[in-house]
């Protein structure tokens, strides 16, 4: 088995309006290693969703070009054809989802949608993938999990659904599973639960897994590594650790600081990021944080900045990490 | 008309009862929605019982903060106060007056109280440009429409959107914060001295959710506004507030300072729900869920103390008595059978004490 799980080597994903050109991920390298957990954090249009979307190859191909390396398991995903492409996905990728009332056909039941996904990768008989479905949802701890796979989406409570969309994903034991912002619609007392099963099922089957979010909170609980996204590129990337005690890339150091202990008390002004995110079509030469940075100097803006390894595994894309340094947020620990 | 954009400190002229009295008075507020009978037409006729008998109070000038998990009520009260539903029983009393009784008919009252909600786009009309979705309000309440579109560019210049870039733009036009901003502005035009945000800021990026709370604070001081500030973001909640409500299916089961409800809950449930939080340090990962399960349905919900099929330390009296709602100290109040003498509840040892409490939430 190859050394890494999901591959990605400068991976340019564009997107084709009329008129326009959107510049949706812009050089991604990203490498998952076998049965690790890396966190994709960045706000909307930082390109963390498209960039996993691309791994199983879930964007139109009409109006779609995706441009790079990207290998699963050592194979070429880019180079697939439809049929190799249906075998990878659900049998050695599966994806689980933010909205799973979405994500789940409304009109068949949910045991229905687990065992079509085991028949269509494994000949085996109705009875065993119902057998198998069954075990699934006792797996991610689906309360009266006999009732529940003849139940329908809507029937079920949201914390239930994305559990269920969670067994449905590793009906056919993937290794490698991605996650895109799978608690973000959930109340934080539900969404801890879902964290926790995940963390556990990872371990528990070695899974590789990406977790996109926007949630740091979200991405530490999980997380052994966390790459920050910025205008379709990783702007810092490093072990949770690192990255949260001691973070380099000003984009990376402002969001931890409107978050960071002390940071929100009543009575006090927060700090906040001026402006907006950059406009994918219209993307500067230079660093695309630069407009917002306010360590930015003119070599900032004139050429895109190259990764820096700031600590062993710790990359970060930018020419003043030392100066980045001297601001980044004290963390109580 | 211009004295929308400089500060009022001086007080309200539209202050009846002095800052002791509080703006809003809400008494034992009841809204349930009726569910169809089921096909047959037997059994008994049933209902979502959304908000069950809730009481609490809006200061002057404060923010009070409301959190609670999906389905606890939260949302259908800012509707109630809104009166943008009509409740079931239980009444609203702002400023002395009771709203929709002839001393304060729903009209004057909807100019004082206005409502910044969660989706930025659909509470915008697509077909209207944002100078003109500002300006609405105020001329349905008989000012020219030559002064609202004045006082909506005074506004919008005030929320940081430059009138003569954005005053023609139509929503579809602007980012979500900026969108977020002409809501403001919009609820802004009617100088109300209530303001209802529900989960205004939820659907933002973290760094301009961070804007639009900066901007939240500095209009609340040069307009002399009160905030109910709804939001499942229990940092922001903190951040924001000064008083802070905890609604678990259709109840309030604790208020207090920000200060007393984060630091020293004194409901099973507060503290629960504080301890869901991720807190941030890869050090200190959550290995245990604090609550399991998803909140009980409203339909139906538990006897007794509602909480208790979730609750650590239930004993088998709250299954069947209700508790009162006690104050545990000054303003600080929990509705739990441990704070209820006389209630039969046993408290553990390990019943989460305030000094034990205060240490272990420290962290969020």
């Amino acid at each position: 088995m190859s050394e890494f799980a999901v591959e990605l080597k400068d991976l340019r994903v564009e997107f084709r309006a009329p008129g326009k050109r959107i510049e949706a991920v812009n050089g991604v390298d990203l490498q998952l290693r076998q049965g690790e957990v890396v966190a994709l954090i960045g706000e909307s249009g930082s390109g963390k969703s498209v960039t996993l979307r691309t791994v199983m190859r879930l964007h139109p191909e009409r109006n779609t070009r995706i441009t790079g390396t990207l290998a699963v398991n050592g194979k070429n995903v880019l180079g697939m054809n439809p049929r190799t492409l249906a075998d990878l996905r659900g049998k050695e990728v599966a994806m689980i989802f933010q909205e799973p009332l979405l994500a789940l056909d409304p009109v068949y039941t949910v045991g229905a949608q687990i065992i079509e996904a085991i028949r269509r990768h494994e000949g085996v008989s109705q009875a065993d993938a119902r057998a198998r479905a069954l075990a699934l949802f006792e797996k991610v701890r689906i309360p009266s999990p006999e009732r529940r796979l003849t139940a329908y989406p809507h029937e079920m409570s949201g914390g239930m659904r994305q559990r269920a969309m969670i067994a449905l994903a590793l009906a056919c034991n993937p290794k490698v599973l991605l996650a895109d912002e799978p608690t973000t619609a959930l109340d934080a007392t539900v969404q801890i639960q879902i964290l926790l099963l995940l963390r556990e099922l990872q371990r528990d089957l070695g899974l590789s897994v990406i977790f996109v979010t926007h949630d740091i909170g979200a991405a530490v609980e999980v997380a052994d590594r966390i790459a920050v996204m910025y205008a379709g590129r990783i702007v810092e990337e490093g072990t949770a650790r690192d990255l949260i005690l001691a973070p380099r890339h000003p984009y990376t150091i402002a969001l931890l600081k409107s978050r960071a202990h002390g940071a929100m008390t009543r009575g006090t002004r927060l700090e906040t990021i001026g402006g907006s995110p950059p406009d994918l079509s219209a993307l500067p030469p230079g660093c695309a944080f630069a407009a917002r940075c306010t360590l930015a100097t003119d070599a900032c803006r004139a050429a895109q900045p190259p990764a820096v390894e700031v600590s062993p595994g710790h990359h970060a894309r930018c020419i003043r990490t030392d100066a980045a340094a001297a601001i980044a947020p004290m963390m109580v620990t | 008309m211009n004295d929308m954009t400089t500060p009022t400190t001086a007080v309200d002229p539209r202050d009846v009862g002095g800052p002791r009295q509080p703006l809003m008075r809400v008494q034992a507020l009841k809204k349930h929605f009726p569910l169809k009978r089921s096909s047959l037409g037997f059994g008994p006729k049933s209902a979502v019982r959304a908000v069950d008998g809730v009481s609490f109070e809006i200061r002057k000038g404060e923010t009070l903060g409301v959190v609670g998990e999906s389905g606890c009520g939260k949302s259908t009260t800012a509707r109630l106060l809104m009166q943008l539903i009509v409740q079931d029983s239980g009444e609203l009393v702002f400023d002395g007056a009771t709203v929709g009784a002839r001393e304060l008919p729903l009209r004057d009252f909807r100019r004082q109280t206005q409502m910044v909600f969660q989706d930025s786009y659909s509470s915008l009309n697509p077909r209207m440009t944002i100078e003109d979705s500002v300006a609405f309000g105020p001329t349905v309440h008989g000012v020219s429409s030559r002064d609202a579109l004045n006082r909506a560019h005074d506004l919008l210049a005030r929320v940081g959107l430059e009138p003569a870039r954005f005053a023609g733009r139509y929503p579809h036009e602007l980012s979500g914060g900026q969108r977020q901003r002409v809501n403001i502005a919009r609820a802004l035009a009617l100088e109300p001295r209530l303001v209802i945000l529900d989960e205004a800021v939820s659907a933002l990026d973290k760094s301009v959710e961070a804007q639009v709370l900066n901007l939240l604070e500095d209009l609340k001081r040069d307009f002399g506004l009160t905030y109910l500030f709804i939001s499942h973001d229990l940092h922001v909640v903190r951040y924001m507030s000064d008083r802070v409500l905890v609604m678990y299916l259709g109840q309030v089961v604790e208020v207090g300072t920000a200060t007393q409800v984060f630091d020293a809950p004194r409901h099973p449930y507060t503290r629960a729900l504080l301890r869901s939080m991720p807190s941030g340090d890869p050090m200190q990962r959550t290995t245990e869920a604090p609550l399991s399960g998803d909140p009980p349905n409203p339909i139906d919900p538990p006897s007794g103390c509602r909480f208790h099929t979730r609750c650590a330390f239930a004993q088998a009296v709250c299954s069947q008595t209700q508790p009162d709602f006690i104050e545990t100290a000054a303003g600080h109040g929990a509705a739990c059978l441990r704070w209820q003498p006389g209630s039969g509840y046993m408290p553990p040892p390990d019943f989460p004490d305030l000094a034990e409490t205060a240490a272990e939430v420290a962290h969020v």
